[in-house]
């Protein structure tokens, strides 16, 4: 790595004791001998390890359940069903006003993607707990499920997720989080060229070395203690609360060291069942996923797809832009209402352009419920913009690197939602990156800078 | 058939927090009786080193060395609330509420301090060793160590300090989307080069050269892990992950590292990174999140590379040898 100093230096003082220095960090020794203490270290005794029983279908309704044979399963201490949650159908963002409530604990009546917890077995092995849980039975009716964003959009689709009662998450603007600045028609009428290109993507996997898991032990004053690798601590004791209609004063989160999160240890899942099982059995309880669990359970990033329609001209200077953007929430909210919503204020990227328009979609599919992921609401966008980039500089015959250049937002520029561009460094990144990579741009560029005078 | 070689460029940037319910997180500094220092949160590390950042920006605070400080975090019955680690925003709000709680608790010191010596508190600056000397007159000095005793034991004051740092929540303006979705924005350029076997589809990143411009790098070598890491999953994420590769069959998904398809350490690029400074106006020290950022712009630049290698666009991630090939049976096609 190399600190160019001489970026911003008339901003800057270099005069500081502490910050800036290359310190060894403190816990490091610690996390390569093995003797950092994450969550899954704590051990007690009598500890009940739980199991789900899960979807095998993307749609379904719930017929009946039957758990005796899994209670007469040897090791078998409780099994758990919706009856037994407080207040099970939650959404975890309503601490901040965001509803509908729209998931459930434990599946009750129907289920909604594949893989959906149904009922928890309790046991005193986790190998009890899941035997015990092949021999749950449930009947099922399978319903007709919907695996594409733009087909959940039509008219006659099944409805996934009757909380919302339609197949996108409805905000106060409507059926999308809008953008508009300037006059985007005006703009494509103007433009020599206008291209129009929809761009694609996978939910992938954060793949953190320690999977989603908590320990829970009660404490013998009414208390709970919940040794959890979440990655936001009274977000998750405040949702339990709820979720358990228990006084957040009963319950102690104790947290802090986590073998990566990337965005996956947000939403709210393990920590409440696994409070509830010790509650009602009175024990100490595990609840840890499963690598496979961890891959296939567990949010992943959303799928995205964007439709990019930019108006440009000749001469390098985009005119106009509209961005349609849809995320596939899966079957429930959980963070995505906010990653689209985020995604609206992030487009049309670090360019000035004149004439904008912006609808961003959180849609509902039976799918696996994504979730926050590193770079949420922006990594897709941001592929879809710069390739979007690299092929209108290639429309006009420009350089995609002077193409840039001709577009980037610079100090006091005023960005689509209304923001006045404060900090901008893109130009200088370019024109680093420009050397760096032997990238020879045009000596106009090279002298580009990101401020304005007065701005 | 042939091995083309292309290269690509993309250029980002990426906002710092979060605007949902408001964004706050609180902290608390005090020294223990022998002038160590010790900070309260209930913020989490995820293993990127918010318990070392928050301990320098203490120590910078306060003026002391950083193995002087000491962090308490992510216990709910002790450590004031935090939001959580997320949204790039662990080091930016949680450093700015250590900053206030630090301040707060070094003016004690140094009342503390310019009773033992008889002056002014005005008069009195930190040495970053652990002393208090008077200002234009060092020789004039104490230690930190017999300041925290005389608080303690003789004076009977608490040296500490409460940090709050709260971005008030943005309603955004429903016809218009006019809202203030985060603070400062960091920024990125890189170029990558790829070779593109065009019989088989792989494709193999050569170099992937990296522009950061984070604010302020408050530990460079921090700042450098946390960044060559994002360049990799930025790699990653363009050319082989996928939940679902036969998405809505979902027979296929990995349910193991052994399934689960990520770069391996050979087929990882040289990778540079290079680290611009333009300091925020309302970071700890200048700083801005550029954790989620730095793995972002090798996606379209290694998607673009592809093109410039062997002239088809492949819109979809991943992307796989599979599609390519698809795309270059298409091409000759038509």
């Amino acid at each position: 790595m190399e600190l160019r100093k001489d970026y911003f230096a008339d901003v800057r003082k270099d005069d500081l004791h502490e910050i800036g220095q290359p310190r060894p960090r403190l816990d490091s020794p610690g996390h390569v001998t093995g003797k950092t203490a994450y969550f899954a270290d704590r051990n007690f005794p009598g500890m009940l390890h739980l199991k789900m029983v899960r979807s095998p279908h993307h749609h379904a309704r719930i017929r009946s359940i039957d758990t005796s044979e899994a209670e007469k399963h040897p090791g078998v201490v409780r099994v758990l069903t919706a009856k037994d949650v407080p207040h099970n159908v939650y959404t975890i963002l309503i601490l901040i006003q965001i509803g509908p409530e729209d998931e459930t604990v434990l599946a009750d009546g129907k289920l909604r993607w594949k893989g959906e917890a149904v009922v928890a077995v309790l046991a005193e092995t986790e190998r009890a707990a899941q035997e015990a849980a092949a021999k749950v039975k449930v009947d099922y009716e399978v319903l007709r499920a919907v695996f594409d964003m733009e087909e959940a959009l039509k008219p006659g689709a099944p409805i996934v997720n009757e909380y919302h009662g339609r197949n996108y998450y409805l905000y106060d603007s409507g059926e999308c989080r809008k953008v508009r600045f300037g006059d985007v028609e005006a703009g494509f009428a103007e433009a020599d060229h206008i291209l129009e290109q929809s761009y694609q993507s996978s939910p992938i996997e954060h793949a953190p070395t320690e999977t989603t898991g908590c320990v829970v032990a009660p404490e013998g004053n009414d208390r709970f203690t919940c040794y959890t690798n979440t990655q936001a601590m009274f977000f998750t004791l405040d949702n339990t609360s709820i979720i358990l209609q228990m006084p957040g004063s009963k319950l102690h989160f104790v947290g802090g060291t986590v073998g990566g999160g990337f965005g996956g240890k947000v939403d709210v899942i393990v920590e409440p069942i696994a409070i509830l099982a010790a509650k009602l059995t009175g024990r100490p309880v595990s609840f840890i996923y499963s690598r496979e669990e961890e891959m296939q359970i567990s949010s992943p990033r959303a799928a995205e797809r964007v439709v990019i329609k930019d108006g440009v001209m000749k001469d390098g200077r985009i005119v106009a832009r509209k961005v349609t953007g849809y995320t596939d929430a899966g079957a429930y909210s959980r963070h995505s209402p906010y990653g689209a919503q985020k995604g609206a204020a992030h487009y049309p990227g670090p360019y000035t352009i004149p004439n904008v328009w912006i609808d961003t979609y959180c849609v509902y599919t039976n799918r696996t419920p994504s979730s926050a992921m590193r770079g949420f609401g922006v990594t897709i966008g941001d592929f879809a913009l710069e390739v979007q980039m690299d092929k209108l500089a290639r429309l006009i015959g420009m350089d995609p690197l002077e193409f840039r250049f001709i577009n980037a937002y610079r100090d006091g520029d005023m960005k689509a939602h209304r923001q006045p561009t404060e900090g901008a460094a893109l130009i200088e990144c370019m024109q680093e990156a420009s050397r760096a990579a032997n990238w020879p741009v045009a000596e106009k560029y090279m002298a580009m800078s990101s401020y304005r005078k007065g701005a | 058939m042939a091995i083309r070689r292309g290269r690509g460029v993309a250029a980002i940037n990426y906002p710092t927090g979060m605007n949902l319910g408001g964004d706050p997180t609180q902290a608390l500094v005090h020294s223990t009786p022998t002038g160590n220092f010790m900070v309260t949160l209930s913020s989490v590390d995820l293993g990127q080193g918010m318990k070392q950042i928050m301990a320098q920006i203490c120590a910078e605070t306060i003026g002391v060395p950083t193995d002087r400080v000491i962090v308490d975090t992510a216990d709910t019955d002790t450590g004031p609330h935090c939001m959580g680690t997320f949204a790039s925003r662990g080091t930016h709000r949680a450093g700015n509420a250590v900053i206030q709680a630090a301040k707060e608790a070094r003016q004690v010191m140094l009342e503390v301090a310019a009773e033992e010596l008889e002056v002014n508190a005005s008069d009195l600056e930190t040495d970053g060793q652990g002393n208090i000397l008077v200002k234009g007159a060092p020789q004039k000095s104490i230690s930190i160590f017999d300041v925290a005793l005389a608080a303690h034991f003789k004076r009977g004051r608490s040296i500490s300090g409460r940090g709050m740092f709260l971005i008030p929540r943005s309603y955004p303006e429903k016809e218009t989307g006019a809202m203030k979705p985060s603070t400062c924005y960091a920024h990125a350029c890189t170029v990558a080069e790829v070779e593109v076997d065009d019989e088989t589809g792989e494709v193999t990143v050569l170099t992937v050269k990296n522009v950061f411009e984070i604010g302020r790098a408050l530990n460079p070598k921090m700042v450098e892990q946390q960044l060559v890491g994002g360049s990799w999953m930025g790699i990653s994420h363009a050319l082989y992950e996928t939940t679902e590769p036969y998405y809505p069959n979902r027979d296929h998904g990995a349910t193991d590292f052994n399934q689960y398809l990520m770069p391996g350490p050979g087929d990882l690029a040289a990778t540079e990174i290079i680290v611009l400074e333009r300091p925020s106006a309302d970071g700890p020290f200048g700083a801005k999140g550029p954790g989620e950022m730095c793995a972002n712009p090798q996606i379209p630049a290694v998607a673009n590379a592809v093109f410039d290698a062997v002239g088809v666009r492949i819109d979809t991630l991943p992307i796989t040898p599979e599609r390519i090939l698809r795309a270059l049976k298409a091409q000759a096609a038509g």
